[in-house]
């Protein structure tokens, strides 16, 4: 008997990882425009934290966002189609790659100002709990947040009135081409603990640990004790950017490779599975095999998806 | 707004200021819709350094007027976020000049959700501010910032300008289903004017003819239309009928009734608080002169603040602001009379 969600952990992170490795190849084939951030590496914290959440809980997600995305329940067809521009994304092609929103899973939408989601996640604790439900929101943000000063004013909010809100920060140790070393003065987990906010550290490429961690953190929102704060180390395989490709300006070849082969979340809770016996290396093949197929048929069904008609322009700009 | 008509329940009319019109509404939406609810800083006990909110914390209780830390973005973007989950903040930003606190918020997050989404998500905001100089605040309180707002995409702007229409276009504000920017000018707080009682909502994007005229058309916006009803009460005497038109809302924009005025007056001057340079003033003189230049004797002028921060000094704070006599004597030269 499996003591937590750790098969369906697998194949959520299985299904980010295929989907980030399409959107490479569609980026780099010049089928996609714009901007793309991925995710992979940082599976297993958007992965952790969502499966603590139900359906109707609220996240709000980063410009690196497919994670987040997906782990709260969106179909991979629909995004692929925002990812392309197409009449069939989630925006209908007005959002692209950093601001699907779905709003039927409670993803308040992805947002390609760096902590500008931070007051909207506030927002909705808020509004849940003036509604008198018991709904919980989940700030996702990157380390790079840390600089900006409104993430300080919605915790300090969200701390005086008791929000049931989770700051997740994902420390994928860069921000954008810098260090973050460089960056950031003090301690990370100090900063929330400086409103009364209780800091909790995971490893972020250890699902079980995020789960455990997101878990206690989401209870106690969700009891009405206030917001909590939880902070993933991880780190992002690829770079900023698909077009960030030179980076050893910035960050070194070896240490990529330490966490590519060493600290993968997949291969960290695939072997984990097959150890602990929770898994036969035939279920894991069969998980992967499946999302790719249903990758592959999503990025087909975006690429027959007509682009948008053009009196959409200006539709959509009031409701 | 499909309707250009007026909603009201019932029509006897009182005499309120500005301050209190503005209440009223806030007062009445309240009572009507449990989802609406204010956040700002000083908003509860204070009642606002104006004092326009006095008593709607005794009433509404601290739930529903929620004073905040000193925090415009914070505040703004928390109501951004309960906009989107079903709940309709109306926030206040004490001063225009702390708008640009809360700009990310206005002009990043609440106009772009709906569109970005695909018209999934909606952001039922009213940020309420201020605007006006001449209170002898200098330069960081004294600022109409109004054309700021008025140029993003997916934000609508209100402009009352009498006690009536801050009720009634308030009242739309809060109806509305999209984020509003709604500016008092501080000087009008005291400004009396009748007022009908009851339910009483104003559409956006309609026009008010403030006074009706012949030989040309002042447009005026906020206490720009006070300003103007003077110039226009001084331009009898030299006889020349000015009509003065206040269009109410920058966004949307009653272009047709502006141009309309304008074409049957023959003349036309734009008179608006905010710098004159790029500002609201500048676009209502571009429409006028795009759609109305056939029937135009004269090329549009434009009475703006003047381009440079607010002095604080009296003698100079008076120097910047349109009055009643440069739109005097610019009207006389638009009608050859010098």
């Amino acid at each position: 008997m499996m003591n937590g969600p750790w098969l369906e952990a697998y194949r959520q992170m299985v299904r980010i990882r295929i989907f980030e490795e399409h959107v490479n190849v569609l980026y780099r084939s010049a089928k996609m425009s714009g901007l793309a951030h991925l995710y992979s590496g940082e599976e297993a914290v958007a992965v952790g934290v969502c499966l603590t959440l139900r359906d109707n809980d609220f996240i709000t997600s980063t410009h690196r966002g497919h994670g987040h995305c997906l782990a709260k329940g969106a179909r991979v067809d629909r995004m692929f189609a925002e990812l392309l521009g197409r009449v069939d994304g989630y925006c209908r092609g007005k959002g692209g790659s950093m601001h699907i929103a779905d709003q039927e899973r409670g993803n308040l939408g992805a947002n390609a100002i760096v902590g500008g989601s931070a007051g909207i996640a506030t927002g909705a604790a808020f509004s849940a709990r003036r509604r008198g439900t018991d709904q919980v929101a989940v700030c996702f943000f990157g380390e790079g947040a840390l600089g900006q000063g409104i993430l300080y004013e919605v915790m300090n909010l969200a701390a005086l009135w008791r929000l049931p809100i989770v700051y997740v920060c994902e420390n994928n140790l860069y921000n954008e081409y810098t260090p973050a070393v460089e960056t950031t003065a003090g301690s990370m987990r100090a900063r929330p603990e400086a409103f009364g906010i209780p800091a909790e550290e995971a490893d972020g490429q250890d699902v079980r640990a995020v789960f455990a961690a997101a878990s206690r953190a989401v209870t106690r929102a969700r009891s009405g004790e206030g917001p909590s704060f939880l902070l993933c180390h991880t780190y992002r395989f690829h770079g900023h950017h698909v077009g960030d490709v030179n980076r050893g300006y910035y960050r070194a070849k070896d240490e990529e490779e330490e966490w590519k082969t060493r600290r993968d979340p997949l291969q960290v809770l695939g072997t984990w599975l097959l150890d602990a016996k929770q898994a036969a290396a035939a279920d894991l093949e069969r998980l992967q095999a499946e999302a790719r197929a249903e990758i592959e048929a999503g990025e087909a069904f975006a690429l027959a998806s007509p682009y948008p008609d053009p009196a959409d322009v200006d539709q959509d700009v009031f409701a | 707004m499909s309707s250009r008509s007026e909603v009201r329940t019932r029509t006897p009319a009182r005499e309120l200021t500005f301050a209190q019109a503005v209440r009223e509404a806030l007062a009445q939406e309240m009572r009507r819709d449990p989802a609406v609810f204010v956040i700002g800083e000083d908003v509860a006990e204070a009642g606002t350094p104006f004092k326009v909110l006095s008593g709607l914390v005794e009433e509404f209780g601290s739930d529903r007027v929620v004073d905040t830390p000193i925090s415009e973005a914070g505040f703004t973007g928390l109501a951004v976020g309960a906009a989107m989950t079903g709940l309709r903040p109306v926030v206040d930003i004490m001063f225009g000049d702390f708008l640009t606190l809360a700009m990310d918020q206005i002009a990043n997050q609440a106009a772009k959700a709906h569109y970005m989404s695909g018209g999934k998500l909606k952001v039922p905001l009213v940020v309420r501010t201020t605007m006006g100089a001449t209170r002898r605040s200098a330069a960081q309180h004294s600022q109409s910032l109004h054309a700021w707002v008025s140029h993003v995409p997916g934000l609508k702007v209100a402009l009352p300008s009498t006690p009536a229409d801050a009720k009634g276009l308030l009242t739309t504000a809060i109806r509305d289903d999209n984020p509003v920017v709604f500016f008092e000018d501080k000087m009008m707080y005291s400004l009396k004017g009748s007022v009908p009682d009851g339910e009483f909502a104003v559409p956006f994007g309609v026009a008010d003819v403030k006074r009706e005229g012949r030989d040309l058309t002042i447009v005026a916006t906020s206490s720009m239309v006070q300003v103007a009803l003077e110039a226009a009460a001084l331009l009898e005497e030299d006889g020349i009928s000015a009509e003065v038109i206040d269009p109410r809302t920058t966004v949307p924009l009653d272009t047709a009734a502006l141009v309309e005025s304008a074409k049957r007056t023959s003349r036309a001057i734009v008179v608006d608080e905010g710098p004159r340079r790029y500002g609201v003033g500048a676009e209502i003189a571009a429409v006028i002169a795009e759609e109305a230049f056939g029937y135009l004797d004269a090329p549009v002028r434009r009475l703006g603040a003047m381009d440079v921060p607010v002095p604080f000094s009296p003698v100079l704070e008076d120097l910047t602001v349109p009055t009643a006599a440069q739109v005097r004597a610019t009207a006389r030269e638009l009608c050859g009379r010098t």
